[in-house]
């Protein structure tokens, strides 16, 4: 039995979870920033720092609340160590560590990405590898290939911008707010996907074999088609943008599940709580007759859940993380 | 005032093949401010910039990030500071340390002037007429710019216009 408490602050959310071997969720207590950001349009650095230390305190003892647990009941700590902003890192670092030597257990530190791929196996523990994971989220567009749990390759990524930043940026240049992903989600139920014909980046015959995805053409054909068509509507806009978006990210995962003949695929990152990503991406999966995992909104999302999951199989693996571990922005997913 | 020189291109590969040219030009210590709306090129200069400099890794939008850092011929420290909301948060940016080594491009540097060194290369990138087509205009500010601006503007003659 071990019992893990998880910190993750990497970004935008503050969120603390308690989760028991690796699977068995106690508490997972998000707090959402999006108030204090929609201000600016975006994460700003020292504000989400700033708003981590507030926001820490009260997050953490409603997760032992709900866990209806104490510091005695803990059996490791763990904080996402990177990639991220590192003034928000440090935050949940520091708070990780402290609590580590208060309460006498050990520290993990955990790969953010990797915490992601583990999210999967919060709903669905016995899912078996080799899987195809495609990661997108504000920062990162990843296509994994996942062996066996610790074992990744990455197949393919963005050679601009993440998925997650296309639709934050063409939002913000259509006026919609912050985070666009919701606010386009929303919008495009109402409008026509065929409407505009967007370009799909890297996506020709002759790229059957690549992974790599590439955002910011599509991002400038948005912008180019407003200043041409200003009677363009926002609804057909979105619908458009996020077909574009979607076709591509679904055909390279399922022509990467192909290529290295996986079990099944699986989403994760905070783009994947799209509602259209999550139909397609089951459909396509459903046709080639492979598992499919599309976990939860709240755990696709930045939450601590995963994090906690991650660090379970890290300290049964390769044991607890020395306390002169730092934090590292640009952390990368150890692979194979 | 002669510290003013325009270029333009047409494909987002001439403003690579620009940043890859005037990348070769570069010394330890310079830094180039990045201005232009969203989808003007900013990040696709920077990653011709990085092929001058000679850095195979694959250099993608800092926006999320907000700070990169390259190795090649040249350290690229490479940073967005778009949603950078005031001048006080940027001193957790550690920029005057920053910019002691290799080259800095400041996406969207205008935002934080002030936090600024006066000696830069602003770069003002706007749209064209055609889909493709960018204004790409050089403002050379203090002694260590304007000195090379001729230089750099000879080496870029290609794709020079009238101001």
């Amino acid at each position: 039995m071990t019992v893990v408490l998880a910190i993750e602050t990497s970004c935008d959310e503050t969120a603390v979870a308690i989760v028991r071997n690796g699977t068995e969720v106690l508490a997972n207590v998000v707090s959402s920033q999006i108030d204090i950001h929609a201000e600016f349009g975006g994460v700003v650095p020292e504000v989400a720092s700033r708003a981590h230390l507030e926001m820490l305190e009260p997050v953490l003892t409603k997760a032992l609340d709900d866990a209806g647990m104490t510091g005695t009941d803990i059996d490791a700590v763990a904080a996402t160590h990177g990639p991220g902003l590192i003034g928000a890192l440090l935050v949940g670092v520091s708070e990780a560590k402290a609590l580590a030597l208060a309460w006498d257990v050990p520290y993990v530190g955990v790969n953010h990405m990797e915490g992601h791929l583990f999210a999967t196996f919060l709903e669905q523990p016995d899912l078996e590898p080799p899987l195809v994971v495609l990661l997108v989220s504000g920062g990162h567009t990843l296509i994994v290939h996942l062996e066996a749990l610790g074992r990744y390759r990455i197949l393919g990524s963005t050679i601009d911008d993440a998925a997650g930043e296309a639709f934050d940026k063409v939002a913000r240049y259509l006026d919609l707010g912050y985070p666009g992903g919701p606010v386009i989600d929303r919008l495009a139920t109402e409008g026509d996907p065929t409407a505009i014909k967007f370009p799909r980046g890297l996506l020709t015959k002759g790229n059957v074999g690549d992974f790599d995805f590439s955002f910011s053409g599509l991002k400038t054909a948005v912008i180019n088609y407003v200043r041409k068509h200003p009677e363009a509507t926002d609804a057909d806009l979105a619908a458009s943008f996020q077909e574009a978006v979607v076709d591509v990210l679904v055909t390279k995962a399922m022509r990467a599940a192909d290529h290295v003949a996986a079990k099944g695929v699986c989403l994760g990152g905070g783009v994947a709580a799209n509602s259209r990503l999550r139909e397609r991406f089951a459909e396509e999966a459903a046709e080639r007759g492979i598992d499919c995992l599309v976990p939860a909104r709240a755990f696709c999302t930045d939450n601590a859940a995963m994090i906690a999951a991650a660090a379970t199989w890290r300290l049964a693996n390769d044991g607890p993380t020395g306390l002169d571990d730092g934090a590292t922005p640009n952390l990368a997913l150890p692979t194979v | 005032m002669d510290s003013l020189r325009c270029f333009a291109t047409d494909t987002p590969s001439a403003t690579k093949e620009l940043g890859q040219t005037l990348a070769e030009l570069l010394t330890d210590g310079d830094l180039l401010v990045l201005t232009g709306d969203l989808g003007a090129g900013k990040t696709c200069l920077t990653q011709g910039i990085g092929v001058g400099l000679g850095i195979e890794d694959r250099i993608t939008s800092p926006t999320f990030t907000i700070a990169s850092q390259y190795d090649g011929r040249l350290r690229l420290n490479h940073l967005d500071v778009y949603r950078v909301g005031q001048i006080s948060e940027t001193l957790d940016l550690d920029l005057p340390e920053l910019l002691e080594t290799g080259v800095t491009v400041i996406e969207w540097g205008e935002q934080i002037d002030p936090a600024l060194p006066e000696d830069r290369l602003v770069v003002r990138l706007g749209y064209g007429d055609g889909d493709d087509d960018r204004s790409i205009r050089f403002e050379a500010q203090g002694e260590r710019w304007t000195a090379r601006l001729d230089t750099l503007a000879s080496a870029l003659g290609t794709w020079e216009v009238q101001c």
